[in-house]
């Protein structure tokens, strides 16, 4: 995590289909210096939340997609992205319904 | 796609009954009389004409669209009728496709409705699509959401999307040639059973009428030409907080079906794919089961601790007398409640997450627990029809 600041107040934005794993929070409050450390504080507020955001081997499984504003975090640095104070990131997971 | 419009040949493809029924597009000067056309020569397949499916093709009816083709194999279900407004109590029991082709055929009489009674599969998904210049996804399930982007990229033709889930839905536009495919957006499915589908999660009833509205309005636009399409862009609706997002999205360089790497040339085994048989998950054989006549008599020698491990808002609706509450999500956290030293009966609406809650408790130790055979809605068919089933 080497040129990452000191860890700030980051928003996750918790979609519909995960918040039963999330305390039934719509967004939760984390302290972070980068996507992956904010979704890891995420995760250890919500542990239930890990099967559904992380594969076992620790990869953000291919099914749920993460955007810092409106890009993916995978197109900028994944989850060493540095995150700014104020920040959001949107969890999208995949949905079928029709 | 781009159905040719051909110069000096304006007038004579509208009928004056035609004008008068799209006047107000004609006085659009976006659509006027060229992009009415273009409507008339369009074909756009809808896949799926339910939540979604249903609204846009009563909007793409009632715009012109001059070819429909309309693909669902199923009946419609009285629990349809709450977002499904094309659909009527009558029509409860009857094709889903031939009602729905039938109702848009009045609406419009200058259009051509076709329906595709079956099931969307691998095996007659190019035969379909072939005589249309797009898809409509409108379906409810992932392998034939992957199957109907695979087929639209293998032809070269744009796939207009939206999904639902609860109170969320996201749209977009997938065309290879200009943009990411829906595997650039998701490039696996979840594994069956992590994410719930609409059937366990419920879905708010107006909003497929939203995101079917959007697929039908993006539809349109990329048929007269007009606009920016949702190419490269998801967006995101969310009713509780009445807020749309659009976020970016890139194509995939590594995307195995539209990449400049591909290897997917053709359709594959989209059940295989999505890791499951059948739309329905199945309980796991080797699960010890208990019918539901032989738990009744087991709850009235009270000898047997029930637990419902379904969320409160269910217990609400239909419950077993007796039942302890433990959401199957709550499970790790609570199960020092339950005895080891008594036979315990899970249940929940069909069977499938008291299997899941019944696994779990055997890694902890447990040895005597079964799970009710399907579930509370066996107990409704075979114990107390008072039980509503929802």
């Amino acid at each position: 995590m080497e040129g990452l600041g000191k860890p700030v107040t980051v928003t996750v934005r918790i979609p519909t289909a995960l918040r039963a794993y999330a305390g039934h929070e719509a967004r939760s409050a984390v302290q972070a210096a980068s996507v992956g450390e904010a979704l890891q504080a995420l995760v250890a507020k919500h542990p239930a939340l890990r099967t559904h955001l992380y594969e076992d081997s620790g990869q953000l499984r291919s099914f749920v997609n993460v955007y810092l504003g409106e890009r993916d975090v995978r197109e900028l640095q994944g989850p060493s992205t540095p995150v700014r104070a104020g920040d959001t990131l949107l969890i999208v997971p995949s949905v079928a319904g029709g | 796609m781009s159905p040719a419009w051909r110069a000096g040949d304006i007038t004579a493809k509208l009928s004056n009954r035609e004008i008068a029924h799209y006047s107000r597009h004609l006085i659009l000067p976006e659509v006027g009389l060229k992009g009415q056309e273009k409507l008339k020569d369009a074909r756009v397949l809808l896949v799926g004409t339910g939540g979604l499916g249903a609204p846009a093709a009563q909007y793409l009816a009632a715009a012109g669209v001059g070819t429909l083709g309309l693909v669902d194999f199923d009946v419609v279900d009285e629990s349809n009728l709450h977002r499904q407004i094309l659909f009527t109590k009558d029509d409860v029991g009857k094709s889903k496709a031939q009602t729905a082709a039938a109702r848009l055929r009045a609406m419009n009489p200058h259009i051509d409705v076709q329906v595709h009674e079956t099931r969307f599969e691998a095996s007659n998904a190019h035969g379909i699509l072939r005589d249309y210049d797009m898809i409509l996804d409108g379906t409810d399930n992932f392998p034939t959401r992957y199957l109907a982007n695979d087929v639209a990229v293998l032809q070269g033709k744009p796939n207009v999307y939206a999904s639902i889930f609860r109170f969320e839905g996201q749209a977009s536009v997938f065309d290879a040639r200009r943009g990411p495919c829906y595997r650039c957006l998701y490039a696996k499915p979840p594994p069956p059973g992590l994410v719930p589908s609409c059937a366990e999660g419920g879905v708010l009833g107006v909003l497929p009428g939203i995101m079917g509205s959007i697929q039908a309005a993006e539809a349109i636009k990329l048929i007269v030409g007009r606009g920016e399409p949702l190419i490269g862009k998801l967006l995101l609706f969310d009713a509780l907080e009445m807020e749309f997002t659009k976020l970016r999205l890139a194509k995939n360089p590594d995307c195995p079906l539209c990449g400049p790497r591909a290897t997917i040339k053709e359709l594959i085994d989209y059940e295989e794919f999505c890791g499951i048989r059948g739309e329905e998950e199945e309980v796991p054989e080797g699960i010890p089961a208990m019918d539901a006549r032989a738990l009744e008599a087991r709850l009235a020698r009270k000898d047997v601790l029930l637990v419902d491990v379904r969320e409160p808002h269910e217990a609400e609706i239909a419950r077993i007398p007796g039942g302890k509450l433990v959401p199957l999500h709550e499970l790790a956290a609570r199960a020092a409640e339950l005895p080891q030293t008594e036979d315990i009966v899970l249940y929940c609406r069909s069977g499938v997450r008291s299997a899941k809650a019944l696994q779990f408790l055997q890694t902890l130790g447990f040895k005597r627990v079964w799970n009710l055979d399907g579930g509370i809605l066996a107990w409704s068919d075979e114990v107390d029809p008072s039980v509503p089933k929802y």
